[in-house]
């Protein structure tokens, strides 16, 4: 499994600083800011504008190589998140995470390199890879902000949650035999801080990704003509699956908020068994062995519902984003196909005027004008085949476009299906065998109790007896 | 049960209940049944058998609908003669039950009588309906009815009450029987006297232990049986809400290809588990109903507790009076007026009496001290016999608490522990059904 990175496409982007930092102070919907990032980089994909871009988009596949079932077993870079800490500058009050990376690849200059990133780096590392990928799937970033109408931003479980979802973004996209080629990565694990703000700068200007933006637009509203079969049942699937999957993640949540609910109740109860036992004599000992029976019951049930909090929740939720992805992802190759339909129906629209003989307006003008009928017909038709070859050109180009996205996205499915498949397929694994422990050990708490009070009727026989 | 109402009435205390009399008659009977048989149920067979609806025209005659309860009996001989003849039967509904219950509440007033199931549902969760005519509230009803008349027929003292056994043998005319005993009178002085407030000087001392530990018991066992209502239903919605697991798992198998069957069975059992819920938490019902019987139960040790001092106070009533006309007979001998009374007044400012009528008085008063002793006798004796037997019967009704409850708690162990081997069992179930996946 070769890798050569070479100075990769990532034409590189302005970072809309601005923004950002004003979504990170406000309580924006979170949804709506990954939205605005992945909005403005999308044809930046294959950018051919960009004169200084070495290769085009086609020979890079062939750099990184593509295999279909690697698994992890030569894995030549290992990346954690962790040590959150919080700064604080006279603006803002933010986190930064420790990214340690530890690497024998080529393109490295160093074996280990030790970083501090924010949350903003990340978003901006993602915007790198889906405008330069943009039909690839990039696994998602942790939201903004955990729970809608939460106010506590710093509280350690949030934190943890989130560098917990860093974690697996970065180590996803290490897994990944394209994206971690990318120089964008590359710079995102090993730049110090100042070096990572400079690289930032440095891209197409802001005019140019609003000329993108428009073409972008004008292109979904055209929507695509002919789009193959094959995407379209993904399409459908991932409707579907998107429904499925954010109908789980609310199903898993309301099942904490019950467990939780009837753990407060359970916490109530038990004591109530003791205060009884003061009352009585006979019954007392009997009546504090439910209790504390009761009690201990409580502390599992308090560990099976963190292990769902923090096993299951956070992964459906995960793939709640990703069906949101692969939305946006489809949404960019049916752009991309739909401009070369566009070109390709210019084209034809051109080779009809160019074959369409007379009643030209031109044409009468001209003659008018006391032009030569002969030449100027011969000069519009020269013109005309000109901006047909310019045409056919950029179709080409385009065709190639077309194609390569299309590839990628169908090697990429495949792996982002198996890559769900494993995730929820474990995630499901661990709580059904935690809940089979919660229930063991619950068994075993009352089946001891059972036993202490089996055995006291030897000690009784004499009582029974008495009239 | 100290609210009086309005005054210190005392003045009905006397003929609430049985004589003295009457009462070492009963006793004595008592020992002789005891020896002829310890319970009732030795000789016959009794179950409450079904509920049925009626519907019919009730006091102020308007149209309502009751539930009747079917009550079987069988003599035990008859059984083991190989043939299993039918069971005599007859219907009763939940007032004949309280009927016979208050009846007996006058009649026997040291024993503790067993506790009606309740009139209405009165702790209720959301999936626990309010409704008499709910059929599982019938049913646990008519289980508790049941219950009712197998614990006056095995109680060495009730069993043996003509009233009981011909509401267990004749449908007709038992009403009318029982109003023909003069119980109801009875019952209303009682009442009456139960409410009244007055101050015992000497109870005695396990009484008033009684007494407070029932009020504790009635406390406890209250919020005990309020906060399990409400873990119930918490675990009823834990439970149910995995129920939309099976629906989306199906859902979500269908546009799977791999993952499909895994998916598929997995949502049987989250099904499985969500339906699991009801016939658990329909066990834990029973478990509740015997800590209500219980805490029924209280009424009754309090009202023996009150019975006690209505006794003792009566006692001491009677000595007091006592005590106060040897004083006065005492100071008409001696010619001392040590008391302040009318009469002393008048007699100081009228003239003193003549010697025949102090000869008079004083007759009057050794007739009324003579009276007075024996008066305290009796009530002596009747408070004695009234200790003596309630407390036999507070003993025995100690041994059966005990021994009920813990049954009780063994058997709410044993309820957990089947739901956790059913929670293992569903749960390594799905486990194998996501390995596949």
């Amino acid at each position: 499994m070769s890798r050569t990175i070479d100075a990769v496409v990532s034409p590189t982007q302005t970072n809309t600083i601005p923004a950002d930092i004003s979504g990170q102070m406000l309580d924006l919907d979170e949804d709506d800011d990954l939205e605005v990032f992945s909005k403005d980089l999308t044809l930046a994909d294959g950018n051919m504008f960009n004169a200084s871009m070495p290769t085009s988009p086609g020979s890079m596949v062939n750099q990184c190589k593509f295999e279909e079932d690697e698994e992890s077993d030569s894995k030549d870079i290992f990346i954690t998140v962790d040590n959150p800490e919080s700064h604080v500058t006279a603006i803002e009050t933010f986190i930064t995470y420790r990214v340690l990376t530890k690497t024998t690849r080529s393109e490295f200059d160093n074996s280990e390199y030790e970083v501090r990133r924010r949350y903003q780096d990340f978003l901006w590392l993602k915007g790198k890879l889906e405008d330069a990928h943009s039909t690839l799937i990039v696994h998602p970033l942790p939201e903004k902000f955990v729970v809608k109408g939460m106010v506590e931003r710093f509280n350690g479980d949030f934190i943890e949650t989130r560098r917990k979802a860093l974690h697996k973004f970065l180590n996803r996209i290490a897994d990944h035999p394209i994206l971690s080629c990318s120089e964008d990565f590359k710079v995102f694990l090993s730049a110090q801080a100042w070096e990572l703000t400079t690289y930032k700068k440095q891209g197409p200007g802001f005019l140019s990704r609003m000329g993108e933006t428009v073409r972008a637009v004008a292109n979904s509203v055209r929507g695509v003509k002919n789009r193959p079969e094959e995407f379209t049942a993904i399409q459908e699937y991932v409707e579907d699956f998107s429904n499925k999957i954010g109908s789980l993640d609310k199903v898993t949540q309301r099942i904490v908020k019950e467990q939780k609910e009837y753990l407060e109740e359970l916490k109530e109860y038990g004591p109530t068994y003791t205060l009884w036992s003061g009352s009585e004599e006979e019954l007392a000992e009997q009546l504090k062995g439910v209790a504390g029976c009761i009690e201990r019951c409580c502390k599992e049930t308090e560990e099976q519902v963190g292990h769902l909090s923090d096993t299951l929740v956070p992964v459906l939720h995960e793939y709640v984003l990703c069906a949101e992805t692969l939305k946006a992802v489809l949404r960019r190759r049916d752009n991309i196909q739909a401009e070369f339909e566009a070109k390709n129906e210019a084209l034809a629209t051109k080779k009809v005027d160019r074959d369409a003989e007379s009643s030209d307006l031109g044409f009468v003008w001209g003659s008018l004008l006391g032009k030569n009928p002969e030449e100027a017909r011969h000069q519009r038709q020269e013109r005309l085949d000109g901006e047909i070859e310019e045409l056919k050109e950029e179709i080409d180009k385009l065709e190639d476009r077309v194609e390569w996205a299309n590839n990628a996205l169908k090697g990429d499915w495949g792996r982002w299906q198996r890559s769900m498949r494993g995730d929820l397929k474990s995630a499901f694994l661990s709580t059904a065998e935690k809940n089979v422990d919660y229930y063991e050990k619950c068994l075993a708490v009352w089946e001891t109790f059972l036993l202490s009070q089996r055995t006291e009727p030897s000690e009784e026989t004499d009582r029974d007896n008495t009239p | 049960m100290m609210a009086d109402s309005g005054s210190e009435e005392i003045a009905v205390i006397g003929n609430t209940d049985l004589t003295s009399a009457e009462l070492e008659n009963n006793i004595k009977n008592t020992m002789v049944e005891i020896e002829k048989w310890t319970s009732l149920l030795r000789k016959m067979e009794i179950s409450v058998g079904e509920a049925e609806k009626r519907t019919g025209k009730n006091t102020v005659n308007m149209q309502e609908i009751y539930t009747v309860y079917l009550i079987e009996t069988r003599p035990v001989d008859a059984v083991t003669e190989g043939i299993i003849p039918a069971p005599d039967s007859l219907w009763r509904r939940y007032s004949e039950f309280e009927l016979l219950r208050n009846y007996l509440l006058v009649t026997y007033p040291f024993v503790v009588v067993a506790p009606l199931p309740e009139k209405r549902a009165e702790i209720v969760w959301h999936k626990l309906s309010a409704d008499n005519m709910d059929p599982d509230f019938v049913e646990r009803r008519r289980v508790g009815l049941e219950n009712f008349l197998l614990r006056l027929a095995s109680h060495p003292v009730l069993c043996n009450d003509k009233i009981f056994y011909i509401f267990l043998t004749e449908e007709k005319g038992w009403k009318e029987m029982v109003y023909e005993t003069g119980f109801q009178a009875k019952a209303d002085s009682r009442l009456k006297a139960m409410n009244a407030a007055f101050r015992v000087k000497n109870p005695d001392k396990r009484f008033t232990e009684l007494k407070h530990y029932s009020d504790e018991l009635q406390a406890v066992v209250s919020q005990l049986l309020r906060v399990r209502a409400r873990v119930a239903d918490r675990l009823y919605g834990v439970y149910k809400v995995h129920g939309n697991y099976g629906r989306v798992f199906s859902e979500w198998s269908a546009i799977e290809k791999e993952m499909g069957d895994g998916l598929q069975s997995a949502g049987h059992h989250m099904d499985a588990y969500a339906a699991s819920v009801d016939d658990i938490l329909e066990e834990e019902e029973h478990y509740a109903d015997q800590l209500k019987e219980y805490l029924f139960y209280t009424e009754a040790l309090r009202a023996v507790c009150r019975k006690h001092e209505l006794t003792q106070f009566e006692l001491e009533m009677a000595a007091q009076d006592l005590a106060s006309k040897k004083q006065q007979k005492e100071e008409l001998v001696t010619g001392t007026v040590r008391t302040f009374s009318l009469k002393g007044m008048t007699s100081k400012l009228f003239g003193q009496e003549t010697a025949e009528q102090r000869e008079a008085k004083l007759q009057v008063l050794e007739q009324q001290i003579e009276e007075g002793e024996e008066a305290v006798k009796e009530k002596n004796t009747e408070s004695d016999e009234f200790v003596k037997t309630a407390w036999i019967d507070i003993e025995h009704f100690k041994d059966q608490k005990d021994r009920d409850l813990k049954e009780a708690l063994i058997s709410y162990a044993i309820m957990q522990i089947s739901r956790c081997k059913k929670g293992i069992q569903v749960w390594t179930n799905a486990k194998e059904c996501f390995n596949k996946m």
